[in-house]
């Protein structure tokens, strides 16, 4: 623990919060950012944080948070963006943890300073309401009034002076989107904390916004707690969890005052759940009794908690709003009778999500091309610089094959995610929940559902993660079983070369729609109308119950922040990037070893140099004009036959080695199990090898094709199509591309996603069951789809 | 005195109570269905289902279920 320091420039002294040895002002204190969904809380975040962003859990929890670093004027702080919510009564562990932030209740964490709360100006009563709750935690907290600009241009004008006054707090006019405001708030927090130095929050005047009595019979449930977790802990000898509010050591913790009321008021509510975790069942009497206490005293606890909040803020809004303008734009209800109307609301719907492909496709070709030209530019390089050896193989077979091939889909990952961000930045989201609801509900499943099933078409890890936006248990069960389904852009790759290679670039509908847009599509669509009976049947089966209430704010469409899609971009592409830079870079050389060895490369790389020197030869004879022309023609040709005879000999020597290897062997031992699905031992391998992540199936493809011998045509796409089976017919055909494509579509080829699912059910039973299900659908579809196909085609 | 699902596109009503005391009924009332408020209720999502009205300046899409809990008097 750190030492007061005696700087006498700043009247800071050191605190908990500080680290041994550091100076005034290096300390790194937490602000907490919290608000309502749709009050422009990401955009302000990233106008504070800029793209120092990093997200992480918390300790021993799997809540994800998300901390960027802003620099104020003389000091550095960490921004926590917690997840926009309309109040903090916690009913799901994310929420419980969001409270647990604020409160300081959370094991691990540095404790939380000054508490920044965005609210939307133009709907100033309803955001109060949180600002409410939060005044009742007892720290420094800052209002940033948000798009004010929105506001003024309603007719609605705030007295912000007379706000600040009454809530007695300060209140700071922003507009994120415009970045005004900004410099201003970053001087309140900066002022706040000088408030309070410690790092340690003094606990100032709690606001008591609900009757008296309430407050009363909380402390007397405080109380009871206490005298309840003595005799549990005297009784079963068990220590408990580390809350600051418990003293005595060895003693179960007690919540946090603000929890302790949520507990009274949220029946079956997460801070009850904690307590009777915490504290065992007999605290629930105790509970019982308080809660009727408060019924007899007050009345209804749901009831007197909305009805004194709001009237709380009617209160403190008096004389704040100078003209209670129009408080919603007739311009969202406009689009909203186009965008959510029977017939033309669906079809754009559907012309939206064809659009988002088809750009995909389109947009991307260019910088694919460049980065594709380098990959090929760094490997001739590298050819011309080595000799044929181990270390060369590794670095072109190995490294760039497997990796320069997975990182040629960044472009396209990079515009999935960037249509993504944009449709939910600008509100379309929260429509297109509206518009699918009742199709989902069918199912079993809610239009919320839909938000994150959309997400997992980027990628199904903040795909599972979003379903917390569901409060239902088995719903938010059966959405993380099926948003594995959706296409994420792992699988990108995959389609991308089979279709390239595959599927003839002509176009349909009168060359409106290009044909491998449109397979692209139907791939996406295999997911999605899979994923409608996976969970109708979950939901008739393991997941049985009522089906889930839905309650969902249609924010006012606005244009996409840029900043904010960016940053999403951004990270999603640096995700990718080290990914491919570690996972992928890994598998790829495990795979080149496996490629590779056992096997006496020897004659290999003599008719590499052969070859090579070959090369080179005809390369000069051909270029040079000074020759007789006869006499260079005879030796030209010369050259070209013992060329073509030193090619194909490499092929078959590199064949042999290929199938004599590791990689090879366990190929050959799979082979009757993918024989039905059309595929080659080859496809079989890398179908294999990418079950830690699907990427890898093209880094495995990289490294096989390369070992195996080049062919003549330039790159994978080319070498696929020219690989043959033994007998000389062509291995991949469009039914042979459609059952690997439609294999990929299904199966769970995705660790990553597999332990999300594991850390988010805290349960093994569901990562097996979404891989074992998954595994077996994707066998199946892959083998329909060949039999099929192979006798249509 | 009927449900907010009975409305008609357009039409307004005040907020006599809402039934229970679920999460579902605490989740409403956090974002202002409050007795005395004036909820609007505009349209109905293409499916028929769920509805969409607006509170307080604010638009919620909400299931005919959860719509029927909202115990309103029409107004006009």
């Amino acid at each position: 623990m750190a030492t007061a320091s005696e700087d006498s420039r700043s009247s800071e002294s050191a605190g908990p919060g500080q680290e041994d040895g550091s100076k005034l002002g290096d300390r790194i204190a937490r602000v907490a950012l919290v608000g309502n969904p749709n009050t422009g809380k990401s955009t302000l975040f990233n106008a504070l944080a800029g793209l120092h962003v990093r997200t992480g859990n918390y300790a021993g929890v799997t809540i994800e948070k998300k901390v960027g670093r802003c620099t104020l004027q003389s000091r550095k702080i960490d921004l926590v963006d917690l997840p926009g919510t309309y109040s903090l009564a916690p009913r799901s562990p994310d929420e419980l943890v969001a409270v647990e932030v604020l409160t300081d209740d959370l094991v691990n964490e540095p404790p939380v300073e000054v508490v920044v709360c965005v609210v939307n100006s133009v709907q100033l009563q309803r955001n109060l309401f949180l600002v409410s709750q939060l005044l009742e935690l007892g720290k420094p907290t800052i209002i940033a009034l948000n798009m004010i600009d929105a506001a003024s241009a309603r007719g609605i004008t705030i007295d912000v002076e007379r706000l600040s006054k009454q809530l007695g707090v300060e209140v700071i006019p922003t507009s994120a989107s415009k970045r005004r405001g900004i410099t201003e708030l970053k001087q309140a927090i900066e002022r706040h904390l000088s408030d309070s130095p410690t790092g340690q929050t003094a606990h100032i005047h709690r606001e008591q916004t609900l009757p008296k009595n309430f407050y009363k019979i909380c402390d007397e449930l405080r109380e009871g707690l206490l005298q309840h977790s003595c005799i549990s802990v005297s009784a079963s000898g068990e220590s408990g969890g580390q809350s600051g509010n418990s003293t005595r050591p060895g003693m179960p913790s007690l919540p946090d005052d603000y929890l302790i009321q949520r507990m009274l008021l949220d029946r079956g509510g997460e801070s009850e759940r904690r307590s009777i975790r915490e504290l065992g069942g007999g605290v629930l009497p105790v509970l019982s009794a308080a809660r009727q206490k408060v019924a007899d005293e007050i009345g209804d606890p749901t009831d007197m908690e909305c009805n004194a909040r709001y009237a709380w803020a009617r209160e403190k809004l008096n004389g704040v709003l100078g003209q209670s303008g129009q408080g919603s734009s007739s311009a969202t209800d406009w689009l909203d009778a186009v965008l959510t109307n029977r017939l033309a609301g669906m079809f754009l719907f559907a012309a939206v999500m064809f659009l988002i492909f088809q750009s995909i496709y389109v947009l991307a070709s260019w910088p694919m091309d460049i980065i594709d030209g380098c990959s090929g530019w760094v490997t001739d390089l590298v050819t011309s610089w080595m000799a044929p050896g181990i270390l060369r193989s590794l670095i072109t077979d190995g490294v760039i094959a497997g990796v320069g091939g997975v990182l040629i889909f960044l472009p396209q990952i990079a515009l999935l995610f960037f249509f993504l961000a944009v449709l939910e930045d600008c509100g379309y989201m929260a429509r297109a929940a509206f518009l699918v609801d009742r199709v989902m509900a069918m199912f079993g499943l809610s239009g919320k559902s839909f938000l994150p099933m959309m997400s997992s078409f980027a990628c199904a890890v903040p795909g599972v993660m979003a379903t917390r936006v569901i409060e239902n248990r088995r719903d938010r069960l059966a959405t993380i079983m099926v948003a594995p389904l959706m296409s994420c852009s792992a699988r990108l790759p995959v389609y991308l070369l089979l279709i390239g290679a595959f599927i003839p670039a002509t176009g349909v509908l009168g060359g409106w729609l290009s044909l491998p847009a449109l397979v692209l599509m139907a791939m996406y669509l295999v997911g999605v109308v899979t994923a409608i009976p996976v969970a109708w049947i979950l939901k008739k089966t393991i997941l049985r119950g009522e089906v889930a209430p839905f309650v969902l704010e249609l924010p006012e469409y606005k244009i996409p922040s840029m900043r904010v899609v960016f940053s999403r971009v951004w990270e999603a592409s640096k995700a990718f990037v080290i990914r491919a830079g570690t996972l992928i870079f890994a598998a790829s050389i495990l795979i080149w070893f496996a490629g590779y060895w056992p096997g006496d490369h020897s004659r290999q790389y003599a008719l590499e140099t052969q070859q090579e020197s070959l090369e080179a030869r005809l390369e000069a004879a051909t270029g040079d004009d000074d020759q007789d022309a006869v006499e260079d023609v005879a030796a030209i040709n010369a050259m070209t036959t013992e060329l073509e005879s030193v090619q194909s000999e490499l092929q078959i020597v590199s064949a042999g080695l290929l199938e004599g290897s590791s990689l090879g062997r366990v190929g050959h031992a799979i082979e009757p199990v993918v024989r039905p699905l059309g595929w080659d031992w080859k496809i079989g391998v890398g179908a294999l090898a990418s079950f830690p992540a699907r990427e890898v199936i093209i880094a495995t493809l990289g490294t096989i094709y390369s070992l195996g011998g080049d062919p003549d045509e330039e790159g994978l796409a080319g070498a696929m199509r020219a690989s043959t089976h033994p007998d000389g017919s062509p291995v991949y055909s469009i039914p042979v591309a459609l059952s690997v494509m439609v294999f990929f579509a299904l199966c769970a080829q995705c660790v990553s996603t597999l332990l999300v699912i594991r850390r988010e059910t805290n349960s093994w039973f569901w990562p097996i069951f979404s891989f074992t299900y998954m595994t077996v659908l994707a066998y199946v579809g892959a083998l329909v789809t060949y039999q099929v196909g192979s006798r249509l085609f | 005195m009927t449900t907010l699902d009975q409305l008609l596109p357009g039409q307004c009503g005040e907020i006599v109570r809402i039934d229970g005391v679920d999460g579902i009924a605490s989740r409403l009332r956090e974002m202002g269905f409050i007795p005395g408020e004036s909820v609007e209720y505009l349209r109905r999502a293409p499916l028929g289902d769920p509805v969409k009205c607006s509170i307080q300046g604010c638009r919620i899409a909400v299931r005919s279920g959860e719509a029927r809990r909202v115990q309103v008097q029409p107004i006009g």
